[in-house]
């Protein structure tokens, strides 16, 4: 297994997901665009104009080129997969120079920029194991833009659907124009306080316009996009039919006594890349 | 909706016909400050700055740039959310004579009350759309306090040739495209 060539991989997955957006995405916005008219309108197409500069320069789409985090779902065949932690995290140092990425990693005591985009926990790696011999890694850069607008809440269980209704739509109207919409947002619902915010930033993996399997899950990720696109807070928050792009929830089983509820806002640049190693250590960027 | 090409330093002229929704393109100079910019600048006599605040925009961005050989490169430069410098911003207007400011996302009365006191309009430009903005900045002029704050924190001053298109969110007569918005946001 040659980890040094699985290295350079990681390092163009980082730049792919950077620099390029998934189709998914880019079908939603020129619908969007589309739809919208006047300074809506203008919004989007200076959206939809950045994203054909940054592919044609291989410039980041966005300043932000976020922290760095990323979703492994790992053959429990793959041979030596516990290197993988290294190889990426050498791989997020590699691609702030090449890419470059901004250094955003920032002690929050003393206030120390890494500069290399690594440091304790960072990058922020979430494992999941599969069958089989393939390792799938996801990257999803996330600018602070729209991570400034993730909240948790712990409703009461009575507050019910409506109850998280209410919460998702007046978090996305306080929020207005700065997490960078049109947005697409991630909803995870039960589990414990932590479980249900990684159930959505879980549920960002999922393509736009893809639902849930569930079909009440499903009628309520319709819902809760037209209650938000109804508000007419639109495009970068001045006005428009265009909110979010997107609503995925994602579930698991809550205590009797709690219903907590995980909100994670991503912008417009619904950043998304991934990546196949192989067992014999051949590895593609999708 | 009208349009508007014009130069930085913005005349006074300029500020006042200006009117939320209107849409302008800017070329002159701008300087970048984020939060903590912001901070150290109003710690400092006005003598103490080393370039003329007055002269130039206040653009909200934290540039991702790249040196090669002794000159930088702007990589990808958007704005920044402006709310974080919304409890800066009347003293900062007051101080510097900025009287154009480029960011994203709203600002709060604080900010609204001085873009009309002093004759002062907040524009917004796309959020995330850092690619297109790099394509219109034409010069990197100058850095101040990179060793202190880093890359990203840094004052930068960039040339910038019609950098826009740029929406009058805020403008100098007390109305914001926010506060439009606002009032007709319907709660499902």
């Amino acid at each position: 297994m040659d980890f040094d060539k699985i290295k350079l991989g990681v390092v163009e997955l980082i730049k792919k997901a950077e620099v390029e957006l998934p189709d998914d995405v880019i079908v939603a916005l020129k619908k969007a665009y589309k739809s919208e008219e006047g300074l809506a309108k203008i919004q989007l197409k200076n959206i939809l104009d950045n994203i054909n500069i940054a592919k044609k320069t291989g410039r980041p789409l966005c300043q932000d080129t976020g922290v760095q985090t990323f979703f492994i779902k790992a053959g429990v065949d793959f041979p030596k997969v516990g290197y993988l932690k290294t190889v990426i995290t050498d791989a997020v140092r590699i691609a702030t120079e090449k890419v470059p990425l901004r250094p955003n990693t920032v002690d929050p005591f003393t206030k120390f920029n890494h500069t290399d985009n690594v440091g304790d926990y960072i990058p922020a790696i979430t494992w999941d194991f599969t069958d089989g011999s393939d390792v799938f890694i996801t990257a999803i850069p996330k600018g602070a833009g729209s991570e400034n607008m993730s909240k948790l809440v712990m409703l009461r269980p009575g507050a019910g659907l409506e109850g998280i209704k209410d919460f998702v739509v007046n978090e996305i109207i306080n929020a207005g124009g700065n997490p960078c919409p049109p947005t697409v947002i991630g909803v995870g619902i039960g589990g414990g306080a932590d479980l249900a915010m990684k159930l959505g930033k879980t549920a960002l993996l999922r393509p736009v316009g893809v639902r849930h399997h569930d079909k009440k899950i499903a009628d309520f990720e319709r819902e809760l996009i037209k209650n938000i696109n109804d508000t007419g807070i639109g495009p970068m928050g001045i006005g428009g039919k265009t909110t979010v792009l997107d609503v995925h929830v994602e579930k698991a089983p809550r205590h009797p006594a709690s219903l907590p509820v995980g909100l994670v806002v991503q912008c417009w640049a619904d950043r998304r890349a991934t990546m196949i190693i192989h067992s014999n250590g051949s590895w593609e960027v999708k | 909706m009208a349009k508007y090409n014009l130069n930085i330093p913005l005349k006074k002229s300029d500020v006042e016909k200006l009117c939320v929704g209107d849409v302008i393109f800017v070329s002159g100079d701008v300087f970048t400050a984020r939060d903590t910019a912001h901070k150290i600048m109003l710690e400092k006599d006005v003598f103490q700055i080393p370039f003329d605040p007055s002269t130039m925009g206040l653009y909200h961005c934290g540039p991702l740039m790249r040196k090669s050989k002794d000159s930088w490169e702007v990589v990808s430069a958007g704005p920044t959310t402006s709310d974080r410098m919304d409890m800066f911003e009347d003293s900062f207007i007051d101080k510097f004579g900025v009287n154009l400011i480029i960011g994203k996302g709203s600002m709060g009365n604080k900010t609204k009350k001085a873009l009309q006191k002093y004759i002062c309009v907040y524009t917004l430009y796309t959020g995330g759309a850092g690619a297109l903005a790099a394509d219109k900045i034409q010069e990197v002029k100058n850095v101040y306090w990179l060793k202190e704050l880093g890359m990203t924190e840094a004052v930068w001053i960039f040339k910038v040739k019609n950098f826009g298109p740029l929406v009058v969110a805020i403008d100098s007569h007390g109305k914001s495209i926010y506060d439009q918005v606002k009032n007709k946001i319907k709660r499902g």
